[in-house]
């Protein structure tokens, strides 16, 4: 019960808000970094052991054994601090950037919602709703708040979206005909006594296709639904626009929630439901994942826009996720190999979250100061005139690049060192991207905030109170983690245990 | 003393590095303002780490077995708990010391140097980082520890050589030294990551089961890979990349001489106890892999030929620069070519003596420059200096023994002992004559650039146009002098042939004192005698009476002619990465982003046009109403799908359209599966 009050709780906030029709911007933003604090602390509370209800289920056809069934472990519950977190992050961000009315507000507790719904669902009917839900506010929040290209950038996001998950649609479905049912751990035990293949050459046999053959189809149809959100080459190519288009804030929630709803079903969704098909489809997405690494940085080298900069770096990013989930699908033979790309891939995604949205959170600060410019050579030696943001922007800066001792570190060792055991030559290639990581992003540091200071620099002021204040639990919050890695990982060690034993059971 | 010492090591030491990283926390929360208060915080911590290290040098003087301390978990994935720890052995006992001692030197020099700066707390604190990064680099038992304190290192390099940010020039050398040694960093990564899938530890010693110990090394030698090498070779050259990249090894070297442009007591820093001995400490630690197999390893003979190139390079180079620090500059890398000749022919005692007695000497020449240029007002060029003996009598004679010592001067100085060291083993080493010859050529061409940049700065009559005015520096810029030049002669009471105590410490042996050693190795002694005496003389025979004009050419530059701009040009290096490296990537990404908006964003609209197409298509199927009578789970799907998008959003048709377009699908299936 307390599971679906969570849920809900973000919901009841954007109908509060509906019915407020006098509530001014400000007070709307008020209203709802409040109602987002309350969000987290019910987020965070949940993973406290003495709340014992952590699932809720509720029969809504059980003939065809459909059930809106949440539930929460330790990796889940990570995704739903992430998501209370940025959340917060981003409200705060729109307030200090006097961004946003009372609708936009609501439109971002409707998506928290959703998200809070996609991180806990364990059946695909409401898994999918709450996935196809999300699109809604963050299309509108993008199409009505953005910049001067945000229809079209918003309308791409929305119809790519939209397509990748028929696709999933179709998968599931199918599986529903053959198998009768669409439950995440159901259909997990029956793969792991590899039973879908069979199911589905029975079902579909008029098609004259193997088991296999079919098995992969569906297999392939889910993670193009899951690849449009990651995203993965060559299905990325809405993002740079979508996440320059959008107001930053909005972006805050792009690149740190929605992108991870792709890191979430590709570990929790796709890895344990298709094992049997995994090893065929591995080299593909091998090389789909080494190319988003490449692909990315490469670009972000040449783009001159901070916000498709930044972007760019996201799908590299999460490139190393895909390359991880990749790897864990070649080979499920080496479990402490096994072991270390999948909790690479969940550190990554929650630090890549906190790093990311803190990144744009910096960006936005440069574009409210400079009345909207975000050009590479727009500034120049801001570290003199602001020294206190450049310090702290700078931390975040190091951690996306991997430094060790702050969060980006340890995921990245993790994920390469599963994935150099299990897929040798595509780790070794991907590192090629962590090395143009630094080569841009200390660009960016180099033309942004040293040099001379530009004269129209001159009357800015450094961060104020409240932006400390922010930015600097949001520093916090990457430096801890890099330390005391264990800090995250024990909540994902029971539930990464779990999978282990799904795709490489101990004899 | 010892004995009551030694139980409480294990929790003492980890305080050696982490007091200078946490005093580097608190100065970064300081307002600039406090900037005393902030360097004797600096200055302090590094006081009471100095204290400690000193101490647990003091344990570690009783050869004994490795002393690797209890490691902890630092964190658990899956069923693998991954642990770090520290290690007290003669190697990093000594490391320590010296980084500590020099470290602690510097930071009171730069009380006076950098006395007038701004940014003066700012600067106590990044120095304080580097050192404490440096510090966890030499204590670490693991691989991993190390990796991560040889990237913070790097941090700090990148932000003290790019303290003067405002100056192009410096943000520029910044960047580029910290991409640079992560060219190096990235091999390292894999070398490391690929030790660790083999043998499934990164800690170098465990009661057994450590990286560096049999069974794991039995491992690496036994696993073979790509070329027929062994996974310990191939390990241990990507190992040698990375420890090229952060200690200057042609090709990875350009941005050490930029690395100038942070202030003088940074240079001091790099060159001498942090950064670049960093690479050749971790190839000293890691040395068990290196020579995995035994006999000639392609590792360990790729060491002593990198390591020989770079000593002559480096050494050729120096002589045809005029900046008083980039001679220096130039020298540091060219020494830290015969630390690695040491390593790759005789082992890791030559190496980390050389190491050690260059730390003194270097940190003193460049304290010594940094006097100078102080004294001169920030002029660099020695062209325009001259006679400076008489107005910086204490500053000259700190450097005349800081400069005797790098020649290589006989007997007195530490200098001349290691390096002799060294081409003993070169000179005995199985793989051939190559790097012996390169190193004793760069030995005879170090006396000869130190003694031009000593007769050019110090002797003869001031030039004009020059300095005006050159005085003398504060004592709290003499003193730290004065203490590196004692360590610069004392230390070559250890490394005799006579009595080589620390060859036989680190090694694990006790030292015995030997007069008739001296008779064995006279030949060389002969040689290296005779390096310097050549060296010296052709220096002296072409500099000693300069010209008075400071814009006449070096006479040799009319000697050598385009050799010698191709000398003071570096060889070209940096024009040749310019045109081979930076230029195509920039052109590659532009490539990149051409794909993206020739083929991906195309790709997408069609994408889209043929989902929107579809949508309308079956948009319009729906209507007409097929779907009556549909079985409940898709009806419910559609209602609830209808339902929610129509509250939500004022476009539902989109939406509309995509479940329609998955329930088209579904519904061709539906019947053709009926209709069987």
């Amino acid at each position: 019960m307390m599971l679906l009050s969570l849920i809900l709780l973000p919901l009841l906030g954007a109908v509060l808000l509906a019915l407020q029709p006098r509530l001014g911007a400000k007070g709307a933003g008020q209203f709802t970094m409040c109602w987002a604090v309350l969000a987290l602390l019910l987020a965070g509370g949940l993973g406290c052991p003495v709340m014992s209800s952590r699932e809720w289920s509720l029969p809504w056809i059980p003939d065809a054994d459909i059930a809106l069934r949440f539930s929460l472990d330790g990796i889940s519950w990570l995704f739903l601090v992430l998501t209370g977190l940025v959340t917060l992050f981003a409200v705060v961000a729109s307030l200090l950037n006097g961004k946003g009315d009372r609708a936009y507000f609501a439109l971002i507790l409707v998506l928290q919602s959703a998200l809070f719904g996609v991180f806990t669902a364990r059946h695909f009917i409401p898994w999918f709703l709450c996935w196809e839900l999300t699109l809604i506010p963050a299309y509108l929040l993008i199409r009505l708040w953005g910049g001067t290209g945000a229809p079209k950038a918003a309308l791409r996001f929305f119809i790519m979206t939209l397509g990748g998950s028929a696709f999933m649609l179709v998968g599931f479905l199918a599986l529903q005909l053959a198998i009768g049912t669409m439950d995440f751990d159901a259909l997990g035990k029956l793969a792991a006594n590899h039973q879908l293949a069979g199911g589905l050459e029975k079902a579909f046999a008029f098609t004259g296709a193997s088991g296999h053959t079919l098995l992969t189809c569906v297999a392939l149809a889910v993670f193009l639904g899951l690849a449009v959100k990651l995203p993965v080459v060559p299905f990325h190519a809405w993002l740079p626009a979508a996440y320059a288009e959008a107001p930053t804030p909005v972006t805050m929630l792009l690149t740190g929630l929605l992108s991870k709803m792709g890191v979430y079903g590709l570990l929790r969704i796709f890895l344990p439901v298709f094992p049997e098909v995994l090893p065929s489809i591995a080299p593909l997405l091998s090389w789909l994942a080494v190319a988003t690494v490449l692909l990315g940085a490469m670009a972000a080298l040449a783009q001159t826009d901070l916000k498709r900069m930044l972007a760019y770096s996201s799908v590299n990013h999460l490139g190393y996720c895909a390359l991880a989930i990749a790897a864990a699908a070649a080979v499920q033979t080496d479990r402490s190999a096994l072991a270390a790309a999948l909790s690479g891939t969940v550190l990554q995604a929650i630090n890549h979250g906190v790093i990311a949205s803190t990144l744009f959170f910096g960006i936005g600060i440069l574009e409210s100061r400079s009345r909207g410019q975000r050009g590479l050579n727009d500034f120049g030696g801001l570290r003199a005139q602001t020294p206190v943001f450049c310090g702290l922007f700078g931390i975040a800066v190091f951690a996306s690049l991997g430094l060790p001792g702050l969060s980006g570190f340890v995921g990245e060792f993790l994920i390469f060192n599963g994935a150099f055991a299990l897929t040798p030559a595509a780790a070794v290639v991907s590192v090629a991207g962590l090395l143009l990581t630094a080569v841009f992003l200390l660009r960016m540091i180099r033309q942004v905030f040293a040099g001379p200071l530009k004269p129209s620099l001159a009357k800015w002021q450094d961060l104020g109170t409240a932006e400390r204040i922010v930015f600097g639990i949001a520093i916090l919050l990457i430096a801890i983690p890099g330390i005391w890695p264990q800090l995250l990982l024990q909540f994902s060690n029971a539930g990464i245990l779990e999978l282990l034993d799904l795709l490489s059971p101990l004899p | 003393m010892v004995e009551t010492l030694t139980p409480h090591l294990p929790n003492l030491l980890w305080w050696v590095p982490l007091l200078p990283l946490i005093a580097g926390g608190i100065i970064a929360l300081l307002p600039d303002k406090h900037g005393r208060i902030a360097s004797k915080l600096a200055i302090g911590a590094l006081f009471v780490s100095c204290l400690i290290a000193l101490a647990a040098l003091a344990c570690s003087l009783t050869p004994k077995e490795v002393e690797a301390f209890a490691p902890v978990t630092w964190f658990t994935f899956g069923d693998v708990a991954l642990k770090v720890g520290l290690l007290l052995d003669p190697l990093s006992a000594s490391m320590a010391a010296m980084v500590t001692f020099v470290a602690l030197w510097i930071f009171i020099y730069s009380t006076g140097y950098m006395a007038d700066e701004k940014r003066f707390g700012r600067f106590f604190g990044f120095l304080s980082m580097f050192c404490g990064a440096m510090l966890m680099v030499v204590l670490s038992n693991s691989l991993l520890l190390l990796f991560m304190a040889w990237e913070l290192v790097g941090l700090a390099s990148y932000l003290l050589i790019g303290f003067y940010f405002e100056k192009p020039s410096a943000a520029a050398a910044a960047q580029k030294a910290f991409i640079t040694t992560r060219v190096g960093d990235m091999a390292f990564f894999l070398g490391m990551i690929w030790l660790y899938s083999q043998t499934g530890t990164l800690l170098f010693y465990d009661g057994g089961n450590g990286l560096l110990e049999s069974g794991a090394l039995a491992s690496l030698a036994g696993a073979t890979t790509v070329g027929g090498l062994s996974v310990s070779a191939a390990a241990g050259l990507l190992l040698l990349v990375g420890a090229m990249g952060k200690s200057g090894q042609v090709p990875l070297h350009t941005w050490l001489p930029d690395a100038m442009e942070g202030p003088t007591p940074v240079s001091a820093l790099i060159h001498a106890a942090t950064m670049v001995a960093a690479g050749v400490f971790m190839v000293a630690r890691t040395h068990p892999i290196f020579a995995n197999g035994g006999g000639l390893t392609v590792p360990l003979t790729a060491c002593a030929w990198v390591g020989g190139i770079t000593a002559l390079y480096a050494a050729l180079v120096a002589m045809a620069q005029t900046d008083f620090k980039r001679i220096l500059a130039y020298s540091t890398v060219s020494q830290l070519g015969f630390m690695m000749v040491a390593l790759g022919t005789g082992g890791v005692a030559a190496g980390m003596l050389h190491l050690i007695c260059h730390a003194f000497f270097k940190a003193l020449l460049f304290l010594s420059a940094g006097s100078v240029i102080h004294g001169c007002h920030g002029e660099q060029d020695i062209r325009k200096m001259g006679g400076l003996s008489k107005p910086m009598r204490r500053t000259f004679i700190a450097y005349a023994i800081g400069m005797m010592a790098l020649s290589g001067f006989p007997f007195l100085f530490s200098g001349f002992w290691s390096k002799e060291g060294i081409l003993h083993s070169a000179q005995t080493w199985a793989g051939g004559y190559g790097p012996f010859l390169l190193a004793a050529s760069a030995a005879l061409l170090t006396a000869f650039y130190m003694t031009r940049q000593a007769l050019l700065v110090f002797f003869g009559e001031p030039r004009k146009p020059g300095v005006h005015h050159p005085h003398e520096s504060p004592s709290v810029m003499l003193i730290p002098l004065y203490v590196l030049a004692a360590g610069a002669v004392l230390l070559s009471l250890i490394a005799t042939p006579i009595w080589p105590w620390f060859e036989k410490w680190i090694e694990g042996e006790s030292a015995v004192f030997d007069g008739g050693a001296l008779s064995h190795g006279l030949g060389l002694i002969a040689l290296s005698l005779g390096i310097v005496t050549v060296g010296v003389g052709a220096s002296w025979m072409i500099y000693r009476k300069p010209s008075e004009n400071s814009n006449a050419p070096d006479p040799l530059a009319g000697k050598l002619g385009p050799l010698w701009n191709f000398l003071e040009r570096a060889m070209g290096f940096d024009a040749l990465y310019e045109k081979a490296i930076i230029g195509p990537l920039a052109f590659f990404a532009g490539g990149v982003d051409m794909l993206e908006r020739m083929l991906f964003v195309p790709l997408m609209g069609m994408a889209e046009g043929l989902i929107k197409g579809f949508g309308r298509l079956t948009g319009a199927t729906d209507e007409s109403g097929i779907n009556r009578g549909f079985n409940s789970l898709c009806s419910g799907l559609k209602q609830r799908a209808s339902s929610a998008s129509r509250s939500q959003s004022g476009r539902p048709q989109a939406y509309l359209r995509s479940i329609g377009l998955g329930m088209s699908v579904l519904l061709i299936l539906y019947f053709w599966l009926s209709a069987r």
